[in-house]
């Protein structure tokens, strides 16, 4: 311990080999993107338009590419662990002690939940939201730029930890008194609370800032119940994330004071109470799973109304039933917890009040089934992906009603069949739904289309390998198998464990197959430029921008009257009009605060981790400093002329009008 | 693309076929007491009913993705998209499962209550559970015997489980048996569970609880007749069994049980030991030990902590079960009498 | 929270378009309102953990011992006036009176300050006294939950005291007046908690 440098020391190095190596290969991965940047004069480019730009599209863009970053270390995770249990059976200690492999299984759940799907999520919201509601931006344009740098900072202290320290060992929810002083004492559980901390307050501020767009800044015309289907399911999804996030900010600061000033609120003497975590935990922890499976609904609504080439069949229903599911979300939590010892009446509630979820739920499914009754489908990838959905996410709905059950439940809690059943639902409808939306918006977002046979090669590959992978833990946990073992000696386990390990490389291969479509729709991109900007025939506003959008979204906000505006538009023969004259446009200018702020928070919470206080302290006051000193920059933002705004529109008309 | 479709519907239903076959040795689909028996039936039923709908469901994703595809030629809508008809039943149908599902719900939920004894003409055995790192430690306080990893009792014989935990939360699960409950400091929650026949079953922890987490294993063993439950008993207190005999269970060899590493590359797993003999509320002991500033006292002496002690700690002697501590111990249901009884033997321990 | 926008309001007045819905100033004071319902929640945490915990004396002290409601009274009282207080700089500074909103601010500060003293002394007289949050898990709590407000009305005043330069400097501006909305909505917002607070915490503790 020392004053300049907390807790830090030589110890926290890295030793063994697996990590040494993983940490050699990013270092030369970075090494060789600092190198390809720089050659090619890239750095003027990605600080001036990107890093510091307060565009909602350019965020957007950034998000995904954090999701897909993240998906890389979260995923190598999974199949660590699918190979340690595959070799690790019959007492075989297999290649990853404890101290490693409850690292990886804690990593795993953290980064795929909140750094992979939630900034997937709001990735594919910030690029597609303020388009579908006819905005030139969102309402706190700045706000949005620090979100970003704020769930970077969260990503970056995970990462920090494969190199410095350790991350926790306590499984994500790290309940106390497991993630207490007395059972954590390294720097683990700290790498968590800090890395959530921080990058949820940046969610929640996302949350605020879309709920003022959606409620504020729609265009002229359209009335909430004219609002597309994805930003409906997104509103609700800001609406429980601004009601769950301020729990977990809470919960996470009370584990942070038991660990670093000796309070009593978890731990087991002092009259702590463990149980409390695990209430405050879940009460954030249920909704956050709807935050991330509606969103992705409302991407399969639009998906299939678009490539059916019909409205949505029972718009008013979908509402309806995503606020009734968002509400509900609300008063189950206790399902996690059915065998604390509540009493059979509160179980019961609980348990009934989770299997009422079902019924909205269902109704979604059938609504999309009558919106491709008499339609005209066209089977793109985005359409796989839905359909893929369909199937996989009714299963793992299933057997979500099924745990709810409590009879069912108490021998069923924590075993495979669950960790089945939350993969089942998360990547079935979540990743399955962000998938699909990245196909869907992936011209309007970047000009040019998607390579469509590595499009197809990858759906196939996660269909398939996700069955393969989690079929057999649904076995496994009916055949006794509980989770977070990290070594096994039951024979009849064996097979299940090598067809899940199976599953687990088909899906590699599928993410392999969506980098490498990447990489030749990159390549290939002049060749497949998106010049209309409507590739798809879309029904809503942000097929009306061209591809990607002008910097401004919309020059003249369109006015609106019904669902499917960009349709009544294209039927009505008001889409594309040539105007006379445009009004300036008043844009916001981009910022470095963003980037500083998320620079110094990062350095505060590494400081708080290690206990360096005075950096603790440096970081924390600069932050709020450059944040006041932002509040009084009078240079943030401009106006758009009228002559580059009809120079920009007569291109994107004309290439219209040719393609 | 129907080949494509048929070989995502095959593969759904292999994958089902398979599960519930493969379930059918050992686990949870296996049971071997009546309360598992009775949360298997509950796990057909309820999937069964869910069938009802997630089968037509997946068959109509398939059938209209094929029917209404482009090129076929078939009726197109634009713009249809409301039927009060359709939407009431697709309200209607879930609506309805989930009502049956609810009661049998609320029903099994309640008839499956972990606290509620089971009913048998037998008297129950009452075993303590404590879950220490990495290990199962069983308490026989009413025969004066303790065992670790290793539970026994007779077949066809209910058995009243106290469960409580040294530190982290465990969950005790026998899953052939039936229910799980949690392991907590502090706190006790109670199981009744039965074996319908002799037999070894696996017993787990089923709540991480850290490095030595995955070798936390024991054995419940049935025995054929409680007559060979009787003669195991003796052999225990006779110390004849050929298995480690640590003497007596007393707060000195309880906490030499406890001690363990806390980060650890291998743990190993705990072998079968056995206690000839019991200090008398050596569990309720241990549970209140983290209750009012008795835990701060005896868990924090010598440690970083000492020094934060509370100044004008409460007087001993005023104890009474009035400010007892009920938040914590709602689910312990606690026997008065024993606490009050335990609670004067606190007084003494800690005196001393 | 001061808003991140721009200086629209003169840039209204410089002729933007009709249809561009530039209501910042109404969109800044909705979207701080939307904050403050998660502080909200975020304030309800932490009640739920008291209630659940202030009963976890470990054999120690409970609110009937260490409350004091004459003092707390006092305290409660200054913060309750600086609301009032608050009121009429808001009034001055709608009535673009600068003198009055400053003056009134300045009132509204020195209460809010004296608000914070009191409860530091309260705090420094418990732990001085071996009743810090260390010694239970009610202490942990009790302290979490008055002290989460107390951080947050020395936020409150930090940001007030910024104000008064900005008002000083530049005036009554559109972008001032937003921002003084803000802050009114955040000031009386600290004082509803306080009134569950003064309620749930000591009232009841105290009986």
């Amino acid at each position: 311990m020392s004053a300049l440098l907390g807790k830090l020391s030589w110890d926290a190095l890295p030793y063994d080999p697996i990590v040494i190596g993983t940490l050699c290969v990013v270092a030369v991965a970075g090494c060789v993107l600092a190198f390809l940047l720089i050659k090619h004069k890239l750095l003027g480019v990605l600080w001036n338009d990107w890093l510091t730009s307060v565009d909602h599209k350019k965020l957007g863009i950034m998000y995904i590419v954090l999701a897909f970053v993240m998906l890389i270390r979260g995923f190598a995770d999974a199949i660590m662990m699918r190979l340690q249990l595959a070799l690790a059976t019959n007492g075989d200690p297999g290649y990853l002690p404890p101290s490693h492999y409850d690292q990886i299984f804690t990593a795993h759940g953290v980064i795929m939940i909140i750094f992979m799907a939630m900034p997937f999520m709001i990735g594919l919201m910030n690029i597609v939201v303020p388009l579908q509601i006819g905005a030139r931006d969102v309402a706190f344009p700045f706000l949005n730029n620090l979100s970003f740098w704020l769930a970077v900072s969260g990503a970056v202290l995970v990462n920090i930890s494969l190199g410095l320290g350790e991350f926790a060992k306590t499984g994500w929810v790290a309940y106390p008194p497991l993630a207490g002083l007395e059972y954590s004492p390294g720097v683990g559980v700290d790498y968590y609370i800090w890395a959530l901390q921080i990058s949820g307050i940046g969610t929640t501020l996302t949350a605020v800032n879309f709920l003022a767009t959606v409620f504020k800044m729609r265009t002229p015309g359209m009335k909430l119940m004219d609002m597309p289907i994805f930003t409906w399911t997104c509103t609700w999804a800001n609406i429980l994330i601004a009601a769950s996030f301020p729990i977990l900010t809470a919960v996470l600061a009370m584990l942070t004071l038991d660990r670093y000033l000796d309070f009593h609120f978890f731990t087991n003497d002092g009259g702590g109470n463990s149980m409390m975590y695990i209430n405050l935990f879940w009460a954030w922890g249920h909704p956050e799973v709807y935050i991330l499976v509606l969103p992705a609904f409302g991407i399969f609504s639009e998906i299939v109304s678009t490539f059916t080439g019909k409205r949505l069949f029972g718009y008013k229903s979908m509402v309806w039933a995503t606020a009734s599911i968002s509400i509900l979300g609300f008063i189950v939590w206790l399902h996690h917890f059915f065998t604390m010892g509540s009493s059979a009446n509160v179980n019961a509630f609980f348990g009934v009040m989770t299997m009422i979820i079902a019924v909205p739920t269902g109704v979604k499914l059938f609504n999309w089934l009558f919106t491709m009754y008499r339609g005209r489908l066209r089977v793109t990838v985005p359409v796989l992906w839905t359909l893929g959905f369909m199937v996989t996410f009714s299963i793992g709905g299933m057997t979500g009603v099924l745990l709810a059950v409590p009879g069912a439940d108490y021998v069923l809690h924590n075993s495979l069949f669950l960790i089945a059943h939350f993969h089942n639902t998360i990547i079935g409808g979540a990743v399955f739904g962000y998938l699909a939306g990245f196909a869907f918006w992936f011209p309007k977002a970047m000009g040019f289309h998607l390579n469509v046979k590595l499009g197809k090669a990858a759906f196939w590959c996660w269909l398939v390998g996700f069955f393969l992978a989690f079929m057999p833990l649904y076995v496994l946990g009916f055949l006794g198998m509980t989770r977070r073992l990290n070594h096994t000696d039951n024979p009849d386990w064996n097979i299940w464990l090598y067809i899940a390990l199976v599953g687990a490389f088909v899906i590699l291969a599928g993410i392999i197959c969506q980098f490498l479509q990447l990489f030749v729709s990159f390549r290939d991109r002049n060749k497949n430029l998106d010049t209309t900007g409507d590739p798809w025939n879309g029904h809503t506003l942000e097929w009306s921008t061209a591809s990607p959008p002008q910097y401004y979204n919309f020059a003249e906000l369109p006015v609106v009257s019904d669902i499917d505006a960009f349709t009544d538009m294209k039927e009505k023969g008001t889409a594309y009009v040539r105007k006379e004259s445009y009004a300036p446009i008043h844009m916001p200018k981009n910022t470095k605060s963003g980037v500083v702020i998320g620079a110094l928070i990062t350095a505060f919470g590494f400081a708080m981790i290690w206990h360096i206080w005075w950096l603790a302290i440096v970081g924390l006051a600069g932050a709020i400093v450059t944040f006041i000193a932002r509040a009084y920059t009078s240079d943030v933002d401009y106006y758009v002329q009228p002559d580059e705004i009809a120079q920009i529109e007569n291109e994107h008309l004309d290439n219209v009008a040719k393609g | 693309m129907i080949l494509l479709l048929t070989r995502i519907l095959s593969k759904v239903a292999l994958a089902l076929m398979v599960g519930l076959l493969a379930g059918c040795q050992g686990g949870v689909l296996d049971p071997k007491g009546q309360v598992g028996i009775e949360e298997k039936q509950l796990i057909i039923v309820a999937t069964l009913l869910m069938l009802l709908v997630v089968i037509p469901v997946i068959f109509m994703t398939l059938y209209f993705a094929w029917k209404y595809r482009e090129g076929r030629d078939e009726i197109y809508e634009p713009k249809w998209s409301h039927s009060t008809k359709i939407e009431t039943i697709v309200w209607a149908i879930p609506v309805v499962i989930i009502i049956i599902l609810g009661v049998i719900t609320w029903k099994s939920t309640h008839a499956l209550d972990p606290y509620k004894p089971l009913k048998s003409d037998k008297d129950h055995i009452n075993v303590q559970v404590v879950s220490m790192n990495w290990k199962w430690l069983f308490i026989y306080p009413d025969l004066g015997i303790a065992t670790v990893n290793e539970l026994r009792f007779p077949a066809n014989v209910p058995v009243a489980f106290q469960i409580s935990s040294e530190g982290t939360m465990n969950s005790f699960f026998i899953p052939q048996l039936g229910s799980q409950i949690y392991s907590m400091a502090g706190m006790v929650t109670k199981l009744h569970l039965i074996a319908n026949e002799p037999g070894t079953f696996d017993g787990i922890s089923s709540n991480y609880s850290g490095a030595g987490f995955s070798g936390m294993k024991f054995k419940a063993i049935a025995t054929p007749t409680e007559a060979d439950f009787d003669a195991w008993v003796e052999g225990v207190k006779a110390g004849t069994h050929d298995v480690i005999n640590n003497g007596v269970l007393d707060q000195a060899s309880y906490e030499k049980l406890a001690e363990h590493e806390l980060d650890a590359h291998h743990v190993e797993p705990t072998p079968v030991q056995y206690y000839n003999s019991i200090a008398s509320s050596i569990f309720m002991d241990n549970v209140m030990k983290f209750m009012k500033d008795h835990g701060k006292v005896e868990l924090l002496k010598g440690t970083a902590f000492d020094s934060k002690m509370i100044h004008g700690s409460s007087n001993h002697g005023e104890m009474n079960h009035g400010e007892m501590n009920h938040g914590e111990m709602n689910h312990g249901e606690m026997n008065h009498n024993e606490s009050h009884h335990s609670s004067h033997d606190m007084h003494t321990e800690a005196e001393k | 929270m001061s808003t991140t926008h721009m200086n629209t309001h003169d840039a209204h007045e410089a002729g933007a378009h009709h249809d561009e819905h530039h209501d910042t100033g109404g969109n800044t004071v909705f979207g701080f309102w939307l904050y403050l319902m998660t502080d909200c929640l975020l304030f309800a945490s932490v009640f739920a953990t008291y209630a659940v915990l202030f009963m976890n004396t470990a054999g120690g002290v409970s609110g009937k011992d260490i409350f004091e409601l004459d003092f707390v009274l006092a305290e409660t009282a200054a913060l309750l006036v600086s609301s009032i207080t608050y009121g009429f700089a808001l009034i001055c500074a709608f009535r673009k009176n600068k003198k009055g909103t400053l003056s009134w601010l300045a009132v509204t500060f020195l209460l809010g300050a004296i608000f914070i003293a009191m409860e530091i002394y309260e705090f420094h007289h418990l732990i001085v006294n071996g009743h810090g949050p260390q010694a239970s898990a009610f202490l942990s709590a009790f302290f979490t939950l008055v002290g989460t407000h107390g951080l947050h009305v020395t936020a409150g005043l930090i940001w007030m005291f910024i104000m008064m330069i900005e008002v000083t400097k530049t005036g009554l501006t559109g972008r001032a007046v937003t921002r003084l909305s803000c802050l009114s909505l955040f000031w009386h917002f600290l004082d509803v908690v306080w009134i569950c607070v003064f309620t749930v915490v000591y009232l009841m503790g105290a009986i």
